[in-house]
């Protein structure tokens, strides 16, 4: 696997929920890739099966079929621990309503995932507020998630998603909680802070406003990648 | 994880006391009802264990508790005293009479024990004032700390004050301190030959006959074998005390009434700390699905859970534990009250039903969570 290789190649996906009669399909053979060194947008209409994709993608829900690759793992064939030290080592998570432990600190949630990893929890917070510091929460480092404002939770949160260096971010809705300007503020930071040559970070978003931000923008419709559109100018890192 | 678990289990303060003091109340009512049932089964038999001496207890042989007696013929002492293997035997007296204050006409039943003259073996051993062969001294008799209360309140300690029990007067010869019995009644002690004349006169009066076995035999031996050769019935006085308590137990209402007590304790404390954890729970759930999706394991988040309910298990067990031992402590001194306290028993086994709680409580929550879809955290 090199870094000329897509981070996430999903070949004819499908998902299925629900059997019989009740059988739902909502993925319906999603062809998608994501890059090293980009922010690649997942765009669509409410009920299109962004999310869907994105958790298939993340290994938190298996595919009905097609082929999925993550970081040059087939993550369908992960089973029981395997997948979640696979997502534990590579994954990082931003969510829509930030989902910070309410009776931990902001460095605290940072720490997390370094917390889960095992690591001794004063060098995991210590490291946590270092990086709060890099994302201009230095000073926040300390409050409770509900003293922060949902842009400040929303760096929090980008911080627990990168504090453990993950080789693939994924984002769903960052800025679907937040006014105009935290927003743009949110995918600027994803942008400074996220975006390295050695990984790749993938935004679902209906939020036109922040659509500047992605190097790579796949459109979706009714389960199905429609369009992607390349924006060149946005990229950092060649690849 | 632990810390996180911590934090998140303290975080929420109004569940986190509600959880503790649904388990401290649980504990306490388990503790303290379970520790007086076994206070009171206890007094039904605290005047066998007030009888230091003698390891083995003769009896009618259709003698079914210590309160209820059928009176043996005197030459039953002597049968008792023929058997191969014992080395003394000597009557014992157990009758409730009334005793009067001479001077004001102040009267209670008291239990009467009448020991053996020769030998006093029976008579009390925690003397608070005087000695026990004070007895030998005519028309004297050692009444507990209770009685003397009772018939003297507001006087000191003293000797020499006179009781009136059968038209006769006795002289209080020593105070001692008694177990306290069933009933709550105070305790006399008085020679056998004495006692005998305080009490209405029936054709036999001997309730008890005691006996101890010779060096090299156990009571159980020496008491199968009077029962053997007399055709009484002899029991140690381990063996006389525990049939009194289970007399009590099969014939009266009184474990049932604690059992159910207790059983409430039991259910409403499984029951309030199972659903305020599972609340508290359900109002993580987001945070639960967060952890998993990062790649926190159902062990791991398992062992947050139960982490979290054996915290507030144990602060609570601690906390109705104290609550119980309190109470005891402020009753110590009340004579009424004597001979309830918290025995470790108890308190173990107080434990053990608290962490059966605990994880009743806990194991829906750890369903509910082990079988959470981590993609939970992606629908806003």
């Amino acid at each position: 696997m090199t870094q000329d290789n897509p981070a996430v190649i999903c070949r004819t996906l499908t998902k299925d929920f629900g059997t019989g009669e009740s059988r739902v399909t909502v993925l319906r053979g999603v062809d998608f890739e994501a890059h090293y060194g980009e922010i690649t947008l997942l765009v669509g209409p409410s009920g299109c099966g962004k999310t869907t994709l994105l958790s298939v993608v993340a290994g938190l829900l298996n595919k009905s079929g097609g082929e999925i690759e993550v970081l040059g793992t087939d993550v369908d064939t992960l089973k029981g621990s395997d997948s979640v030290l696979f997502r534990r080592r590579n994954l990082g998570f931003v969510f829509q309503q930030y989902n910070l432990l309410p009776a931990l600190t902001a460095a605290e949630n940072a720490a997390v995932p370094l917390l889960a990893a095992g690591f001794n929890r004063k060098a995991a917070v210590e490291q946590a507020t270092n990086l709060l510091d890099k994302l201009g929460m230095g000073e926040r480092a300390k409050a409770k998630p509900n003293q922060l404002s949902g842009g400040q939770q929303q760096r929090v949160a980008i911080a627990r998603a990168l504090i453990h260096e993950p080789r693939l971010l994924v984002c769903d809705e960052p800025t679907a909680a937040l006014d105009a300007e935290s927003g743009r503020e949110v995918m600027k930071l994803l942008r400074e802070s996220a975006v390295r040559a050695d990984r790749a970070v993938i935004v679902v978003t209906h939020d036109s406003r922040v659509f500047e931000f992605g190097d790579r923008i796949a459109y979706m419709n009714d389960g199905r990648i429609s369009k992607v559109e390349i924006q060149t100018g946005n990229q950092i890192y060649a690849h | 994880m632990n810390f996180v678990a911590w934090q998140m289990l303290t975080g929420d303060r109004a569940k986190y006391l509600g959880l503790i003091f649904a388990i401290a109340f649980s504990t306490f009512l388990m503790s303290h009802q379970t520790s007086i049932f076994c206070g009171l089964m206890n007094r039904t038999r605290s005047q066998i264990n007030d009888v230091h001496d003698a390891g083995i207890w003769v009896m009618d042989p259709k003698t079914q508790y210590l309160d209820e007696v059928k009176a043996l013929p005197d030459q039953d002492l002597y049968r008792v005293r023929g058997v191969d293997g014992v080395e003394w035997a000597v009557p014992l007296f157990k009758g409730t009479t009334r005793a009067k204050v001479h001077s004001d006409g102040k009267f209670r039943a008291v239990i009467l024990m009448g020991i053996d003259d020769a030998s006093l073996v029976g008579a009390p051993r925690d003397m608070v004032l005087g000695t026990f062969d004070s007895l030998r001294q005519p028309d004297s008799i050692i009444i507990d700390r209770v009685g003397y209360k009772f018939f003297f309140p507001d006087q000191p300690l003293q000797l020499g004050q006179e009781l009136e029990m059968n038209d006769r007067i006795l002289r209080i010869s020593g105070i001692c301190n008694s177990s306290a019995p069933f009933v709550n009644l105070p305790v006399a002690y008085t020679r056998y030959s004495l006692a005998v004349n305080l009490v209405g006169r029936e054709r036999n009066l001997m309730s008890f006959v005691v006996a101890k076995p010779r060096a090299g035999l156990t009571n159980a031996e020496a008491a199968r074998r009077i029962t053997e050769q007399t055709g009484l019935r002899a029991l140690t006085g381990g063996e006389f005390g525990w049939a009194t308590i289970w007399y009590y137990i099969r014939n009266t209402g009184i474990p049932i009434n604690f059992g159910i007590t207790v059983a409430i304790a039991l259910i409403v404390g499984t029951v309030v700390a199972g659903q305020t954890f599972y609340l508290f729970v359900l109002e993580n759930l987001k945070q639960f699905g967060a952890l998993k999706a990062i790649g926190v394991t159902n062990w791991r988040i398992t062992g947050m859970i139960l982490m979290q309910a054996f915290i507030v298990g144990i602060i609570g067990y601690c906390l109705g534990i104290a609550m119980t031992a309190a109470f005891f402590e402020s009753t110590k001194n009340n004579l009424d009250l004597r001979g309830f306290y918290l025995l470790p028993q108890i308190m173990a086994g107080v434990g053990v039903a608290v962490m059966l709680i605990v994880v009743l409580a806990s194991i829906i929550s750890v369903r509910r969570v082990a079988v959470l879809e981590p993609a939970v955290v992606f629908r806003g």
